[in-house]
């Protein structure tokens, strides 16, 4: 282990490991990046844009619905909900998802319905904005 | 003995069961590779996710303020039974019977309830004399994470204002396509004392850590969260032994088919032998007898 390692586990299985240069994470209070030797970390992460820099300098866009991240020992942990590559989301799905969840904030209905809502609407936002980045 | 018709009805009949336990077979073991895939991308997430939340917890000094985690004197527990919804799959849901009655009669002195998955399950606790809280068949039709979710939810919230003061769960965790393990779980109060086996010494690097946003909001995040993902998890697991318990199942009972067709050819053609030598016998007989005359 001598450069920094990344893992990205989702529910659907490990997404992306490799040993990279660095990361940037959108945590919960800001985006942060991971560098090789930075300081042990658990923080929350939020809906939007991993950006990973890979050994080679490619640089890999990943839109992210939220999730925990871990540093130790120059070994990143993303447990994020999703996590996908920006030429591998579904479009459509994520157009309807938008158009669903914004039905669904007109209707009005208060508590944690609209809550629900106005969370899938931004995930819906930010698939669509990283997709619509890497065409 | 019986006559040559019979056997030969016989040999149909088990032919004719034995290719449905084939073809209940393939549906299984086509079911199962899904099944399969879904808890095998599941599992790491799972777990890495109750790593974080044990070490978390660990490092929190006083537990009373998070309801999810507080231990309560236990006088009502919720047995939560994971069954399958339909038969014809071995052992699996007789274990998962036999585990319950047994923590049932550990528990005798305590108030205890079930909450039942599946249709097997509730066929047979049904019947006894047992209270049971909630009941919850064709889960597996279907299994999505919502679905999952919502019980998960439903669970807390019995947890919180239920009266319950420990939830158990009992389910077929998949170990391969012909094994699976009887798991007795506690699911609510959340437990974080369990050590993984290799992480020992683990827990005490971890006090320089940064935490972003503190810890206190961080776990009043996670554990919900984590609940629906364990269940999840559990759901799967089961479905994937489900399917994997039945083809092991069906594939004995086609084998035993086929072992029995074989016998039974045998004594087909020696009761045929028999009859073709004595009716031989009475024509050689009969014909000496029309010599002597």
């Amino acid at each position: 282990m001598a450069g920094l390692n990344i893992e990205i586990l989702t529910p659907f299985g490990k997404i992306y490991t490799d040993e990279i240069k660095s990361c940037i994470i959108p945590g919960m209070l800001g985006q942060f990046q991971v560098l090789k030797d930075h300081a042990s970390l658990l923080a929350a992460v939020d809906i939007g844009m991993i950006t990973i820099e890979e050994k080679n300098g490619k640089k890999i866009t990943l839109a992210t619905s939220g999730g925990y991240c871990e540093v130790e020992n120059n070994k990143i942990k993303l447990i994020v909900e999703s996590a996908e590559k920006a030429d591998k989301i579904n479009i459509e799905r994520a157009k309807d998802a938008k158009t669903r969840a914004e039905e669904r904030l007109c209707s009005k209905q208060s508590g944690l319905d609209s809550d629900r809502a106005k969370v899938a609407l931004a995930r819906a936002l930010n698939r669509l904005k990283i997709a619509g980045l890497k065409i | 003995m019986a006559t040559l018709r019979e056997i030969r009805n016989r040999i149909g009949s088990i032919e004719s069961t034995q290719q449905i336990t084939k073809a209940m077979k393939m549906v299984s073991s086509a079911k199962l590779r899904k099944a399969q895939d879904r808890i095998l991308a599941l599992r790491p997430y799972a777990y890495e996710l109750r790593n974080v939340i044990r070490h978390l917890v660990a490092l929190i000094e006083d537990v009373s303020s998070l309801p999810l985690i507080r231990k309560r004197p236990v006088n009502k527990a919720l047995i939560v039974v994971v069954t399958s919804d339909r038969g014809l799959c071995g052992a699996f849901n007789s274990n998962i019977i036999r585990t319950v009655i047994k923590r049932l009669n550990e528990y005798s002195q305590t108030d205890t309830s079930l909450y039942i998955i599946g249709r097997k399950g509730y066929e047979y606790f049904s019947r006894r004399d047992k209270h049971i809280e909630k009941y919850k068949p064709e889960v597996f039709q279907d299994i999505c994470f919502d679905n999952a979710a919502r019980i998960a939810r439903d669970l807390v919230s019995l947890y919180l204002n239920g009266g319950y003061d420990r939830i158990e769960i009992v389910y077929n965790e998949f170990k391969s396509a012909i094994q699976q393990n009887v798991i007795h779980e506690q699911f609510l109060p959340f437990e974080p004392e369990e050590e993984s086996e290799e992480g020992a010494s683990e827990s005490v690097s971890k006090v320089d850590f940064l935490y972003e946003p503190d810890k206190a909001t961080l776990v009043n995040q996670l554990i919900p969260k984590n609940l629906n993902i364990q269940f999840w998890r559990i759901l799967l697991e089961s479905n994937a032994a489900e399917q994997g318990a039945r083809m092991t199942a069906m594939e004995s009972a086609t084998d035993n088919a086929e072992e029995l067709i074989h016998q039974l050819t045998i004594y087909y053609n020696r009761t045929r032998q028999a009859a073709i030598t004595k009716e031989l016998s009475e024509i050689v007989g009969g014909a000496n007898a029309l010599k002597e005359s």
